[in-house]
């Protein structure tokens, strides 16, 4: 573990850009922390802090100079390795009208590093590295765009109002696929970071930094700081048998009633960072008659998702919200060996009306006990 | 009874599972009032499809959209490759109204099989109900080519009316043959229809197979099949010997885009084929 003064990390992003990547991370644009490019640490959400609650997501002043003093955003880094909107094919008609040539290149990608990478959201990576990569097939373009990704971690020193990532065993410390992980400590007199590297790379970037072996003082606060996180977190999610529970509670009288106020408006899928459902759209160029498809994010929230020829299959909001909450807690395991939740609390701060997938969830349960006991 | 087993014809990496091959619509054949047989060949050198009995295609109308259409033509003649399609909306539509010599895309073949061998030495029944024949039909070929390996085979096919069957003149002639049990009847009879009238559920009692020795393929319309697979076991069929091929919106056939899932099922990559035990629970359940 070695530790690096706060200015090793204006030196942090300079060394990565040498290195050749585009770095991306947290800064604040319209009263939000998002992710896009940062030039220097001045980019930052320089003593910004978020405050959470279903529904509800506010910025304030932490009266200090932490650089990530905040949990998670409405944005998550499936925004770069699954973008909202890719292309996956031009297909130009070949003259005299036998065949065609079809691009797939895709121009979006650039060698990034993540830098504010949360332990959920290495989580969530993992989980999306197992639907796009581990399957049958592999998905090109999110295989290109993560291949070369540097990821540094930091890990959370405070818990969201809708965090339950300790239930999801999930963080707040990051524990593997990461280059770099930093511990940010703001003391009264001192502003530092821990840093642990996990890879070979990682390893390089932090020899080129001005950092110093830490003290075990400095390890303990650490520790302690990540531990109180755990200890603070907003929600939690009993996960024990809850698989078992959504998969016989198909006719559960909750989903009728958390229909009553589900609007299936799509937010908690978009903010998902697991959420990887996608659908295809055919353009048209009309110069050169070329045809092109589009790929852009879907959600299982909207009717033409489970469209087949005469209807739809999943007409009713609660049929959906059913199909959203087995999946994200259930049917998951079974496909990808893991739940498809990291337990960021985005769905729940995220949603115009607050419905709570923990609180769901522990309804579900409740009833399950009256029905099987 | 063991799972159909999964063809992993585009599992190797590096190879985009999206990216469609240049086909030639070679002639399309009208079937019945709203559908259409279209037969395809490779414009590319990489030769013929080689598919399974129950296997399906993405077949892309360049500039208008992709579908999932099953193969419906003989597995032991890849050469002539077939897809049936009913028009019912702007890419299906689209593909039926194209014309000889119009180049299209296909992506495939994906899913599982029908598990054919597993009815060797039992009675095999297809249940077929509607453009579910299909489907169907190229596990029709692959039995009718090793036929002494089988028992009685029943064909139980059902239509809306006598026009919209397909396949007509080819289930004509397999009723004609020795070996075959072929019934056919229809929901609607028009005063030229002189066959049996009524859903295909109600030809599963008095068909001629032993259900303590018969695997079923079932095909059609979901409320078809989930009354059929009832009949089948009313007649005692086992659960484990009874197939059926599941429909949902697909946009990537290969497990990303998420549309197709029924339960823990990815229709696209676990299915189409399923055992009737895999699905049972979901198919008594609305709108899963």
């Amino acid at each position: 573990m070695e530790t690096l003064d706060r200015s090793g990390i204006d030196a942090l992003l300079t060394a990565l850009r040498e290195r050749g990547f585009t770095v991306l991370g947290p800064t604040v644009r319209d009263r939000a922390i998002v992710y896009d490019e940062l030039r220097s640490t001045a980019d930052l959400p320089v003593g910004v802090t978020d405050e959470q609650a279903a529904g509800s997501y506010r910025l304030t002043h932490r009266g200090d100079d932490a650089l990530f003093g905040y949990t998670v955003g409405p944005h998550s880094w499936k925004r770069w390795l699954h973008p909202p909107l890719v292309r996956l094919l031009r297909i130009t008609p070949e003259e005299g009208g036998q065949g065609f040539t079809a691009d797939s290149s895709d121009p979006g990608a650039r060698r990034w590093a993540f830098v504010g990478v949360r332990a959920c959201e290495l989580a969530a990576i993992g989980i999306q590295d197992r639907v796009f990569l581990d399957g049958p097939a592999v998905d090109p373009v999110y295989d290109a765009r993560r291949r070369g990704v540097f990821v540094v971690a930091v890990n959370c020193a405070q818990a969201g109002g809708t965090c339950f990532c300790a239930s999801m065993d999930a963080g707040p410390r990051a524990r593997e696929g990461f280059d770099l992980a930093l511990t940010e400590v703001v003391d009264d007199d001192r502003h530092y970071f821990l840093v642990e590297d996990g890879s070979p790379e990682g390893r390089e970037v932090l020899a080129a930094l001005p950092s110093r072996l830490a003290t075990a003082d400095e390890v303990k606060t650490a520790d302690r700081i990540l531990e109180s996180a755990a200890s603070s977190m907003g929600r939690s999610l009993e996960m024990d048998g809850l698989p078992e529970i959504l998969g016989r509670g198909y006719d559960s009288p909750r989903w009728e009633k958390v229909a009553t106020r589900c609007l299936s408006c799509t937010n908690c899928t978009m903010v998902c960072p697991t959420c990887f459902c996608s659908t295809v759209e055919d353009v048209n160029d009309l110069a050169d008659g070329a045809a092109e498809r589009w790929r852009r994010w879907d959600s299982c929230f909207t009717t033409e998702f489970s469209y087949l020829h005469g209807g739809s299959v999943r007409t009713s909001v609660s049929s959906r919200y059913r199909q959203w909450l087995t999946h994200k807690l259930g049917t998951w395991i079974e496909q990808f060996g893991s739940p498809g939740c990291v337990g960021c609390g985005r769905c729940i701060t995220w949603c115009p009306v607050g419905i709570d997938l923990t609180e769901e969830a522990a309804a579900l349960r409740e009833s399950d006990r009256a029905l099987h006991a | 009874m063991e799972s159909p087993k999964t063809t992993e014809t585009l599992a190797s990496p590096g190879l985009d599972p999206m990216l469609p091959r240049p086909f030639v619509l070679k002639s399309i054949e009208q079937e019945n009032v709203d559908t259409w047989t279209l037969e395809l060949e490779a414009v590319d050198a990489d030769g013929d499809l080689a598919f399974e009995p129950g296997q399906f295609n993405m077949v892309y109308r360049l500039g208008v959209g992709e579908v999932p259409i099953s193969i419906s033509s003989d597995p032991t003649r890849p050469e002539r490759l077939l897809h049936t399609i009913r028009s019912v909306g702007a890419v299906t539509g689209g593909l039926c109204a194209m014309k000889p010599g119009e180049i299209l895309g296909l992506r495939g073949p994906f899913g599982n099989a029908w598990p054919v061998s597993l009815a060797h030495d039992s009675d095999l029944v297809f249940v077929a109900g509607g453009i579910g024949l299909a489907p169907l039909r190229p596990a029709i070929y692959q039995v009718l080519s090793e036929r002494r390996r089988y028992g009685r085979v029943v064909i139980l096919y059902g239509a809306r009316s006598a026009g919209d069957m397909i396949f007509a003149e080819e289930l004509e002639t397999w009723r004609g043959r020795f070996d075959l049990d072929v019934q056919v009847t229809v929901d609607h009879a028009t005063g030229d229809w002189f066959g049996h009238v009524g859903v295909v559920t109600t030809l599963i009692p008095r068909a001629g197979f032993d259900p303590t020795h018969t695997v079923a393929m079932v095909c059609g319309p979901e409320v078809m099949m989930r009354f059929t697979v009832r009949s089948l076991v009313d007649r005692g069929v086992a659960s484990e010997g009874i197939y059926l091929s599941m429909e949902r919106n697909m946009k990537c056939a290969v497990g990303f885009c998420g549309h197709c899932q029924f339960g823990p099922s990815f229709i696209c990559k676990d299915g189409p084929v399923f055992s009737l035990p895999r699905v049972e629970r979901w198919l008594d359940t609305r709108e899963v």
